[in-house]
């Protein structure tokens, strides 16, 4: 295959292209820890992929070319098109399925490679060391893992999978997968020519542990799952990255590899399960523990009556949770807040870390409605200035605002951090009936005597809040 | 490439990541996994040198699927981040733009 140009030149541009890639996505990554200078972080970094992919077509000695162009069109055709379409409330099992396919994309890599030293072919064989096939091997592994792994979770949060599967010695079954895949994969490295059959066994397997690790994980823990792929994914193209001697994964992949480790142990934490809690053991297998009984009843108030509540308070603190974006009330909730604002109201929302699908989650959801993000405060920020408040406003959430976290030892959200909701001096819990939360656990801030229920769908309430407070005038 | 260098490149780009993102803002941590996975998207150009170099047509076939997957990462990736972080707006901004 002749090139466009000389063989060393075209290398020497394609490494020289790598290093810029590799400073272009760092500073891109940089750019994305300021929300106002976000924006063009992913620019930058789009930036960088471009021309990554560009100098790639120069590699010296390929072929395949209308494939390539083919399958780059068909994937990143189908990529941009449901990027552009999905719903912002959807976007945590969006980001899971784009990651499975980087994941994917790591193991077809590594089984091309394996299968070229399965077929033993002179080049490959004495290109390959052990070294260079463990990495192989050890890439194809975690990227196929990551690979199902994901789409299992991109099925659960999309619906498609409605229960979690889980039976008696679920952990054994999984530990003799790991074993048998890395068993195999050993052979893989310590024999020379490996009969293909070993390799799609090997694949097989990993394919099979990505499945049965994430099926018993239920949905309100998948978050901190897709996280831990990302990761997976970041340090699969990265293994791969030695393998073909590419730079620019290495980095890359190494890079992503560690912000999303760090990542998913800050979510982790934020939830207040440890990372092994997550993936070993379903959420509230056990039997619920006795909890403190609730004293007092639910008092209910007329929308209009809480309106006027709001209308004259001087501080207004509202906690908005998945809830609210299930019923699609984020404008209204926005409007009614625009409102209040302009009453001279001092406004905060204050979001936890789990509220909305993914930490992070409800920030974007409430910047869809248009919220400037100076007035949303992260809990640290906010905590304090509940005592202070005349009203805090609880729109769809539950379990975050539960003060049995800090109080009841005997709860299975003991000692998670929550908003402290129950300091402010009035309390209203905007919810659609008077069941339990997500994780079925009893509110006591619901039954606080400074705390008035008001029932209804989420929107339709907000909507009869701007209709009391503009009646005043 | 030379085993030692690729090591120090290793370290580095870790310690890269890690202080890139132990200062992210809490308000940011949906898009910024979003753009993380957008940024091991670069799996595309390894997937287009696996199947450049295929010769068999099983190796083509998986070096297809391959620079499929890559290419969803990469262009999905970037579409989702883009969205989300173009509509992070402070309160001063809306009236700058307006007036």
């Amino acid at each position: 295959m002749q090139g466009l140009m000389p063989d060393h030149v075209a290398t020497l541009a394609i490494d020289g292209s790598y290093l810029l890639v590799a400073f272009l996505f760092i500073m891109g990554l940089k750019a994305m820890s300021s929300p106002v200078k976000a924006r063009r972080g992913i620019v930058v970094a789009g930036a960088g992929m471009l021309i990554g992919t560009v100098m790639s077509f120069l590699y010296p000695g390929m072929g395949n070319f209308a494939l390539m162009l083919a399958a780059i069109a068909i994937g990143g055709g189908l990529a941009c098109w449901s990027g552009r379409i999905v719903a912002m409330t959807d976007m945590p099992q969006m980001i899971a399925l784009y990651n499975g396919m980087g994941g994917g994309a790591a193991a077809a890599i590594a089984a091309v490679e394996l299968l070229r030293m399965a077929a033993a072919q002179p080049e490959a064989a004495a290109a390959h060391g052990p070294v260079v096939t463990a990495l192989a091997a050890a890439g194809a592994f975690i990227g196929s893992v990551s690979f199902s792994g994901s789409l299992i979770a991109f099925g659960k949060l999309q619906g498609l999978i409605k229960r979690s599967f889980r039976f008696q010695g679920q952990q054994v079954v999984n530990l003799v997968i790991v074993a048998a895949t890395l068993a195999i994969g050993a052979s893989l490295v310590l024999t020379a020519h490996s009969a293909m059959q070993t390799v799609v066994l090997f694949f097989a397997l990993a394919l099979a542990l990505g499945i049965t690790m994430t099926l018993p994980i239920g949905g309100a823990d998948m978050p901190v799952v897709i996280s831990l792929y990302n990761a997976f994914t970041g340090l699969a193209v990265a293994f791969e990255g030695f393998v073909l001697e590419n730079a620019a994964m290495i980095i890359a992949g190494i890079v992503v590899g560690s912000a999303g480790t760090l990542l998913t142990q800050l979510m982790a934490k934020a939830m207040n399960r440890s990372l092994g809690n997550v993936l070993f053991s379903g959420f509230g297998e056990g039997p619920v523990a006795a909890t403190e009984g609730v004293s007092g009843a639910l008092k209910p108030i007329e929308a209009s009556d809480a309106g006027v509540m709001m209308a004259f308070a001087q501080k207004v603190i509202v906690i908005p949770g998945y809830g609210m974006a299930v019923a699609q009330a984020q404008h209204k909730v926005w409007e009614l807040c625009q409102l209040l604002i302009d009453k001279g109201v001092m406004l905060r929302f204050a979001i936890h870390p789990v509220a909305g699908r993914m930490p992070g989650h409800m920030n974007v959801l409430l910047a869809e409605a248009g919220v400037p993000y100076d007035l949303i405060s992260d809990l640290d920020e906010i905590n304090a200035e509940f005592e202070t408040a005349d009203v805090a406003l609880v729109i769809g959430a539950n379990d975050v605002v539960n003060p049995v976290a800090r109080t009841d030892k005997g709860s299975p959200i003991y000692g998670m951090p929550i908003l402290n909701a129950d300091k402010a001096r009035n309390v209203l819990v905007v919810k659609r009936g008077q069941g339990a939360g997500f994780s079925g656990i009893e509110n006591h801030l619901f039954y606080l005597d400074n705390t008035r229920m008001v029932y209804g769908d989420a929107q339709k309430v907000a909507a009869e809040l701007i209709h009391a407070i503009k009646a005043i005038g | 490439m030379e085993g030692v260098i690729a090591l120090y490149i290793v370290m580095l780009a870790a310690f890269a990541g890690y202080e890139v993102i132990a200062r992210v803002p809490v308000i940011l941590h949906t898009p910024l996994m979003s753009g993380s996975n957008f940024v091991h998207g670069i799996v595309l150009v390894g997937a287009m040198v696996a199947l450049g170099r295929a010769d068999t047509l099983p190796e083509q076939i998986i070096g297809f699927i391959g620079v499929v997957l890559g290419a969803g990462n990469a262009v999905g990736g970037y579409v989702v981040t883009e969205r989300m972080l173009q509509m992070f707006k402070a309160s001063g901004q809306k009236k700058k733009e307006s007036a």
